[in-house]
């Protein structure tokens, strides 16, 4: 429990450090000799505080989804974006881009929600439809998936000249991030929390049919429950920020080989994680080439690939 | 296994032949109106530069399957495409577009054929030395490698210019319309040199599709032979990645497609197959797209849509494990 606590004042200096970084000059003391009127006040309260509540809502939603899917599918390499979800959530709001282009953020939301829900769905029958399923087969046919809505996505938009618009929704980016713009997103905070109090379901479910059955557990409701868990929070994520990759395959991995499977241990921890993992993509993102920014989804594509394949190649190492 | 009625692989691949043929006179022919001196050219450059990648996808998948042993791995799925677009974020980042353009394109084509290989081989080389009995772990590297380069390149490309990036996407982005006749000219030149060695090994490649153990105890030098072949996988994707871009699961679609056409595992009938099938499918789903259709839109698109519903097919009906 005081690591818990420990971890968490990190996360929390993380967020505060993040308060403080971003094209416009802003520090400590400049707030304090500001009145309550003061420029600097009101960046902070328009731009910097949502962007920092995004920041870890989204990155906790991501990172919990991950876990839930890896959980039900029992498959340590299946997250969101390898599952065909994240994919088949942006078709669903390039769909109601198309159909209905004065439709707000929420219609977006839902239509998109609605299309995730599908397409992982769709990913689970096939899984259900293979004869022998080796765990290498997974991630690969959840790939395969992916890149068919992705083919289906980029037709339309290459038809209706939307290519550059689609390039901004699949790289997670928190720039756009203002007061009024993402509160959404604590929708994904409220399913995030109720992944937490239905983790011990999760870990159940993920010993497999028969045995939850045993324990008297339905375990269609579980399973259906966790699907519509992290179809909607990547739906909410991918609506207002875009895709973060790679975060539900590495923060569950590293905490899964440090604190074991148990969900309801890890899902604090890898909420956790996650957020401290997106904080700190996105601080260097803002810095590295400051007052420009680098999108946080590239970001955590190189240095969660890079981490991750540490992890991998170290472990080969010691296999053999 | 030869049912009657079957066609014996020769059969096979002479069916196959004539539909590749077909098809290349249809798209040379059909809908054609005014001057054949200028129709044939234009067209014939097209069909060169899609027979081109036809041939390097299927044969690079094929030969990459073989000394994996595995199937359903592409080199596109283990990140060579990515890699490629790197090497080129590199050059430009570092070099600047200006300088990187008025290099000679045969050279720089060369050159980044060159840095491919030579990085391909040690790194996919020591991969697979080391974990060949973890396809498990092969393969989930090899995905993440492919997801390190493209986010890479990706940073490297916010780093540059505007108008630098407009530059390398134009590489990327090149369609089968637009591709430079110097560039055709190397790129041929390179798959020929590819075809040659591998036509002095042909014989090895059945030996090594039966996997490490069994090809040494034959008297295959297997870390060699596996190094040989991986560097003609890396000069085939660099071809046609170069040519016309990545293309992730259309060798994945042509190769299974071969081994299902042909009721034979030799190489010397499998690699003609999937060569033929790739020119099929490209020649014909342009045809098709040009002038039937009339449809604006990019092949690549419904390569990768119909590659994978093809390929998850199969596994359900448990044909490619």
């Amino acid at each position: 429990m005081t690591k818990f606590l420990l971890a968490a004042a990190g996360v929390g200096l993380l967020a505060v450090l993040s308060l403080f970084v971003g094209a416009t000059h802003l520090s400590p003391a400049t707030l304090l000799a500001a009145g309550p009127e003061s420029e600097a006040v009101r960046v902070l309260l328009a731009s910097r505080i949502p962007r920092t509540i995004a920041v870890i809502l989204s990155g906790m939603a991501m990172g919990v989804s991950g876990l839930i899917m890896q959980l039900i599918v029992r498959n340590h390499f299946v997250e969101p974006g390898t599952a065909g979800t994240v994919e088949s959530a942006s078709l669903g709001i390039l769909l109601a881009t198309l159909l209905a282009p004065g439709i707000d953020l929420i219609g977006k939301m839902t239509v998109a929600a609605l299309c995730a829900l599908a397409g992982t769905a769709l990913f689970l029958f096939i899984l259900s439809r293979i004869p022998l399923r080796s765990a290498l087969l997974v991630p690969l046919i959840g790939l395969m998936l992916g890149g068919i809505f992705d083919s289906v996505t980029t037709f339309f938009a290459y038809r209706y000249d939307l290519l550059q618009s689609l390039n901004a929704w699949t790289t997670g980016d928190f720039s756009g991030v203002l007061r009024g713009r993402y509160e959404l997103l604590w929708i994904a905070f409220a399913l995030t929390a109720a992944a937490y109090l239905a983790a011990d379901r999760f870990t159940v479910a993920g010993m497999g049919r028969d045995f939850t059955t045993n324990l008297g557990m339905n375990y269609r409701r579980a399973m259906s429950f966790g699907l519509v868990i992290v179809s909607m929070s990547t739906a909410v994520v991918v609506a207002t920020v875009g895709t973060i990759p790679f975060l539900g395959l590495i923060v569950p991995n590293l905490v899964s080989m440090t604190v074991g499977d148990n969900a309801r241990r890890a899902v604090p921890w890898v909420a956790l994680g996650s957020a401290a993992f997106v904080l700190v993509c996105d601080l260097i993102g803002r810095t590295v080439r400051h007052p420009y920014e680098i999108p946080v989804g590239t970001i955590v594509g190189v240095v969660g690939s890079a981490l991750f394949l540490y992890l991998l190649l170290r472990k080969g190492a010691s296999d053999g | 296994m030869v049912r009657p009625g079957t066609p014996t692989p020769r059969q096979a691949l002479l069916l196959l032949a004539v539909a590749a043929l077909a098809a290349i006179a249809a798209f040379m022919t059909l809908g054609a109106r005014g001057n054949w001196d200028f129709v044939l050219p234009f067209r014939g450059t097209k069909v060169a530069v899609m027979v081109l990648v036809a041939y390097a996808v299927a044969v690079s998948t094929v030969l990459f399957q073989t000394v994996t042993g595995n199937r359903i791995l592409t080199p596109a799925i283990m990140g060579f495409d990515s890699l490629y677009v790197l090497i080129q974020s590199c050059a430009v980042f570092l070099l600047g577009s200006t300088n990187v353009a008025m290099i000679d394109h045969r050279l720089r084509f060369g050159g980044e054929v060159a840095v491919m290989v030579a990085f391909s081989v040690v790194l996919y080389g020591t991969i697979f030395s080391r974990s060949r009995r973890d396809l498990h772990l092969l393969i989930l590297v090899g995905i993440v490698f492919g997801i390190f380069f493209r986010s890479l390149a990706n940073f490297l490309q916010r780093l540059i210019d505007p108008a630098e990036f407009a530059f390398l996407q134009d590489r990327f982005f090149a369609s089968f319309n637009s591709v430079e006749s110097d560039l055709l000219a190397t790129a041929a030149l390179l798959v020929a040199a590819v075809s040659l060695v591998a036509w002095r090994i042909m014989h090895s490649f059945d030996v090594l599709a039966l996997g490490r153990e069994r090809s040494i105890s034959l008297g295959v030098d297997h870390r060699r032979m596996v190094t040989i072949v991986l560097v003609l996988v890396a000069v085939l994707v660099s071809v046609s990645t170069a040519l016309v871009g990545p293309i992730t699961f259309f060798g994945l679609l042509v190769a299974n497609l071969a081994y299902l056409a042909v009721p034979s595992g030799k190489h010397r009938f499998v690699l003609p197959a999937a060569v033929l099938l790739a020119v099929i499918a490209l020649v014909g789903g342009q045809t098709i797209l040009e002038r039937i259709f009339a449809f604006d839109t990019n092949l690549r698109i419904i390569i990768e849509f119909l590659g994978g519903i093809v390929f998850i097919s199969l596994v359900v009906q448990g044909k490619a494990r």
